[in-house]
């Protein structure tokens, strides 16, 4: 049933409640005018809701299944939260309506920049990046600005850890910089010895995330930060694993000088099929000077925009307007109903459902890469012993999962670890749920060893088998136009 | 199992090379192309563009990966497979023969000491593996 | 305890299979020194009908009236079932289509996205997004540079009517990788063709309209890059693709890249995002796209499906060597926009474009039929205009707001004698009456 919006089309159909009225209107000159119609579907308003109602039932979500897929904290996205940012006062408010006018929007995010500085450890907070990737974007650009306004123009490279997501050598490359790898040890950590020979004179900064892509946390943190700031280098946090030490331990406590959170991840903002995320990025009072604007700030008028004539060290801006506020409005509205105490049981549960599974399946023989350490609010197993054995890989377990019920675990990540799965139950699963999916598992090993031909099938029972992605680069099919 | 044909030379990032007088074809590896997998493109150089060895000259992908080829001596590109554009799968089919991916007119035969022969790089290869 | 579902005997169990007395144990990895014992400043927890007791009455506040204020976000009719679906919780809390099996209605409605996208722009392919249109812009400019690599230059053309917070999200994304943005002259507001001097640029961007709303000879600027060697990158707004010839058909040849903002398809104003850019190439150039792409496969079956496709483009697989760093996109709006755009069809579509134009020509004449109130500038513009008044336009849109009217976006600042020159917009959601009583609120002003 791949039958598109288009085979649906029928030339003069229309969803006629939707048109304006149409009336004559001035004339332009005819080498400003299209001349063929575009290939927009030409259905009934029915036809149309059916359609897109059909398509969403075809979709594993947080709201229909357990979603364990590591890094990417798929915790239950509140309604109520959702609720609150899609009211008429926010939904309609031009962006460039003045701050007299716009007091309660500025408000939230006011306070949520206050929030975010005391749950980072920060100085400031800027709240305009739109994504994970846009915050170390960001981050990366005011290290570079501050090295350079000290005079500091050698220093061109960050360094990275080689599990590090794929993102922070991106970013590297997109602000001009070069990514050095460092080693990560047998327990995870990153090698302390490797560390000390790649930094130097050419060293901008480090970036990393605390706990590690290896799921576990990164012990020496002092001592990396000594390193690092001894050279004369500045350290970036990724906070893509904040949810594992939200309201336990801070950033800005571990010395990191800038970092950005995800809010759609620790503050369970929505993801939408891929985003919309939202990446603030908070800095230490040696870096807030070079933060992004619009920042919003508060005085005896009332809460009003701080912009690029008032920052002058600012790197300057990375949107057309404010970021994506609609995703701020609903990390502020998360976090009042977390409120303190809700903050520090996020992490306490997170890990405590992490560690509960790593057990069972590690129980259930399944090999831990890093069997001394605690998982934190995620960890690894590896597969490899399994493929080597029935040669059913971690990518037929994750397809087999999708007929047990549950969304696969993020696959093949970090790539360190061999046959990787990469498990983030979440605080707001059940025990319930993590038995069962401990006993999916399980089923599944048995499977692998008595019909492994079967379960690298896998699906089977979902509404398509599983895809061939060789074809589809190879026979490239991008769009329903004709050619 | 992987072969390595005896009268190519080898490079450490899996190409290997064959010299017909001043000319220098390369292509990638039986090995290499097994650890990819599926190669679902090849993007090659311009005819023209000069080479320092060690160069990235060309990229191989596959759905899983993407990997540089470089120049494994120094030369002017003089040629390239255009029919990898439409089938890419040639560099599994036929990595020795018809899944070539460029010729270098080169100047002089001495960077070949940085190559290996087909022994070493086999038991290169066995060692990455392991 | 917000959201989390332990019961006590739960965690009791739980302990007991971990060999742990309390959960606090799990935190032994991390140094006591850098443990905090909470978060001091952040107020105790509230439900969730005191939550919303407070952002309804913020929300109430930001409420301000009749929107007459463009400049690159529009106030548009939103279908009913837009939003209804695209809340539905599949697609809402759904993420990355990674595993496609389980994910063939995001891949899917991307597919179909991609397609309109693409036709609507007169381009091959389209991406699943980024993050807004001026980031989208600054993703253009580092793929053209990409295409362009053998160039001696990495020097690139904008038009002086550009965006100006376009211009500068370009700046400070582009100008670390050895980029340089050149301003082209303006001249009556828009970019004058004859002996346009375009040298060594790699690319040359022409925004239509452009932020002033007026149209650009965007057939001879593409031409004359095209002559010199240069890409052609088009910034357009999709709701006037339904009338405007699309940046495929510029010139003789068609622009390279074509980039916008998508808000106006079917997504609210909303402060200014979450919104999403879009991104439209020729397909000989689909992998220096960055950004997620869908495509059209089979099963084993011979059934039709849709994957993530052109993977080895992003930076999980090519790291440092990624297109780009983007890892998201905006998946919940561009499903908002591919069900606003399959409930509009192209009539419906163009009927909104058509009216958002005679809808602001109607302002532009009713205003400029008062004393003090003229033109800027004697150009065709689509459905915003630079008006001079004889007043401070800042004080203006106060004593306006005061009497719930937006009037337009003053341009001190962003335009020679701004101070009293503003650019308005009235779109297919401005009735007569609204138009009439901007016209009576101005004259009593």
């Amino acid at each position: 049933m791949a039958s598109t919006i288009f085979d649906k089309s029928r030339a003069t159909r229309r969803a006629k409640a939707q048109h304006p009225t149409l009336a004559s209107s001035p004339e332009l000159p005819s080498k400003f005018l299209r001349t063929e119609q575009p290939m927009l579907p030409e259905v009934s308003e029915l036809q149309a809701v059916r359609h897109f109602t059909n398509l969403a039932r075809r979709n594993f979500s947080i709201d229909t299944h357990f979603y364990p897929l590591g890094s990417c904290t798929m915790k239950y996205n509140p309604r109520g939260a959702h609720r609150a940012a899609m009211q008429e006062g926010f939904l309609q408010r031009h962006p460039l309506t003045p701050a007299s006018h716009s007091q309660g929007t500025l408000a939230c995010l006011y306070e949520l920049q206050e929030t975010l500085q005391t749950v980072t450890g920060t100085a400031q907070v800027c709240l305009t990046p739109m994504a994970g990737a846009q915050g170390e974007l960001t981050g990366a650009l005011m290290i570079k600005a501050y090295h350079a306004d000290h005079g500091d123009t050698e220093r061109n490279e960050i360094i990275v850890p080689t599990a590090a997501h794929g993102t922070n050598p991106a970013t590297a490359s997109m602000a001009g910089l070069v990514a050095k790898e460092v080693q990560v040890n047998a327990e995870g950590d990153v090698d302390l010895h490797s560390l000390e020979q790649v930094v130097g004179p050419k060293t901008a900064g480090v970036m990393l995330t605390n706990p590690s892509t290896c799921a576990v946390f990164e012990r020496k943190i002092e001592t990396i930060s000594d390193i690092v700031h001894g050279a004369g280098g500045l350290l970036y946090y990724d906070g893509a694993n904040l949810n594992a030490i939200l309201g336990r331990a801070r950033p800005g406590d571990m010395q990191f000088d800038v970092l950005h959170l995800n809010l759609h991840k620790t503050f369970a903002t929505p993801h939408g099929g891929g985003g919309p995320g939202a990446g603030p990025v908070g800095a230490n009072e040696l870096l807030a000077p070079y933060l992004p604007t619009p920042l919003v700030a508060k005085d005896e008028n009332g809460y009003r925009w701080v912009e690029q004539e008032e920052r002058p060290h600012s790197i300057g801006r990375l949107s057309a307007f404010m970021g994506n506020v609609g995703i701020l409005l609903r990390a502020y509205a998360y976090a009042l109903m977390l409120g303190r105490d809700g903050m520090r049981r996020v992490s306490e549960f997170a890990t405590l459902n992490a560690n509960y599974l790593m057990q069972r399946l590690a129980d259930a023989g399944f090999e831990l890469p890093y069997p001394n350490r605690r998982a934190t609010h995620e960890f690894t197993i590896s597969l490899r012993r399994e493929a080597h054995e029935t040669t059913v890989t971690a990518m037929d377990f994750a397809k087999r999962l999708l007929d047990y019920g549950f969304h696969a675990p993020t696959t093949y990540f970090p790539l360190l670890i061999p046959e990787c799965f990469l498990i983030e139950p979440t605080e707001t699963e059940t025990k319930e749920e993590l038995d069962a999916f401990a006993d999916a598992m399980i089923a599944i090993l048995k499977e692998s060893h008595d019909n492994p031909a079967y379960v690298k099938q896998a699906p089977h029972q979902q509404s398509i088998g599983r895809l061939d992605e060789v074809q589809a680069v190879r026979k490239l099919d991008v769009t329903a136009i004709p050619s | 199992m992987a072969e390595f044909p005896p009268h190519l030379h080898y490079a450490k990032t899996h190409e290997w090379v064959r010299f017909e007088g001043d000319r220098a074809i390369v292509g990638i590896s039986d090995f290499a192309q097994e650890q990819l997998g599926d190669v679902v493109y090849v993007e090659l150089p311009e005819l023209g563009l000069q080479v320092e060895a060690g160069d990235e000259t060309a990229v191989v992908e596959s759905v899983k990966a993407a990997s540089d080829i470089y120049a494994p001596v120094a030369g002017e590109v003089v040629e390239c497979n255009e029919q990898l554009d439409a089938e890419p799968e040639i560099v599994n089919q036929d990595p020795y023969g018809n899944g070539w991916f460029f010729v270098l007119q080169i100047q002089t035969k001495e960077e070949s000491n940085d190559l290996l022969t087909a022994d070493a790089y086999a038991s290169m290869c066995e060692d990455e593996s392991a | 305890m917000p959201f989390i579902p332990h019961t006590e005997q739960d965690v009791a169990e739980m302990l007991a299979a971990l060999g742990i007395a309390s959960a606090e144990e799990l935190f032994d990895e991390i140094p006591r020194s850098l443990q905090c014992d909470g978060l001091d400043g952040i107020a105790d927890g509230i439900s969730e009908m005191s939550m919303l007791n407070l952002m309804r009455a913020r929300a109430k506040n930001d409420e301000t009236g009749t929107c007459f204020l463009g400049a690159g976000c529009y106030d548009h009719h939103i279908p009913a079932a837009v939003w209804d679906i695209a809340s539905r919780g599949e697609f809402l809390t759904a993420y990355t289509p990674y595993q496609a099996e389980a994910s063939q209605g995001t891949l899917q409605l991307v597919y179909e996205f991609q397609t309109m996208l693409a036709s609507l722009a007169g381009m091959d392919v389209a991406n699943a997004s980024v993050y807004d249109g001026a980031s989208a812009l600054a993703e253009a400019i580092l793929m053209a540079v990409r295409i362009q690599r053998r160039a001696k230059s990495k020097r690139v053309l904008v038009p002086g009517a550009l965006h100006p917070t376009y211009l500068a999200t370009v700046k400070t994304i582009v100008s670390q990788q050895g980029i340089e943005v050149d301003l082209l002259p303006m001249q009556e507001g828009v970019v004058p063709t004859a002996n346009l001097n375009i040298d060594d640029a790699v690319a040359v961007v022409v925004q239509q309209p452009n932020f002033f709303g007026l149209l650009e000879d965007a057939d001879a600027i593409t031409d004359a890059a095209h002559t010199a060697g240069a890409l052609l990158i088009g910034v357009v707004n999709p709701m006037t693709l339904a009338m405007l010839k699309p940046p495929g058909a510029w010139g003789s040849k068609g622009a390279d890249i074509a980039c916008g903002d998508g808000q106006p398809l079917g997504i609210p104003m909303a402060s200014g995002g979450p919104s999403f850019g879009f991104l439209c190439s020729r397909l000989a150039n689909v992998r220096q796209l960055p950004g997620r792409i869908a495509g059209r496969t089979t099963d084993p079956n011979g059934n039709e499906g849709f994957v993530l496709t052109l993977q080895a483009r992003e930076q999980h697989i090519r790291r440092a060597k990624a297109t780009s760093n983007i890892c998201t996109n905006q998946g919940l709006l561009v499903t908002a926009a591919t069900i606003y755009l399959t409930l509009l069809g192209p009539h419906g579509l163009r009927a909104v474009a058509n009216t958002c134009h005679r809808n602001s020509h109607h302002l532009v004449d009713r205003l400029t039929s008062f004393e003090g109130v003229t033109k800027r500038f004697d150009q065709p513009f689509f459905h915003e205009c630079v008006l001079d008044f004889d007043r401070s336009t800042s004080t203006l849109q106060q004593t306006m707001l005061e009497q719930g009217i937006l009037a337009g976006y003053p341009l001190e600042g962003l335009i020679e004698n701004g101070e009293r020159a503003m650019l308005v917009c009235a779109t297919e959601t401005r009735t007569e009456a609204d138009i009439e009583r901007y016209c009576e609120v101005f004259a009593n002003g």
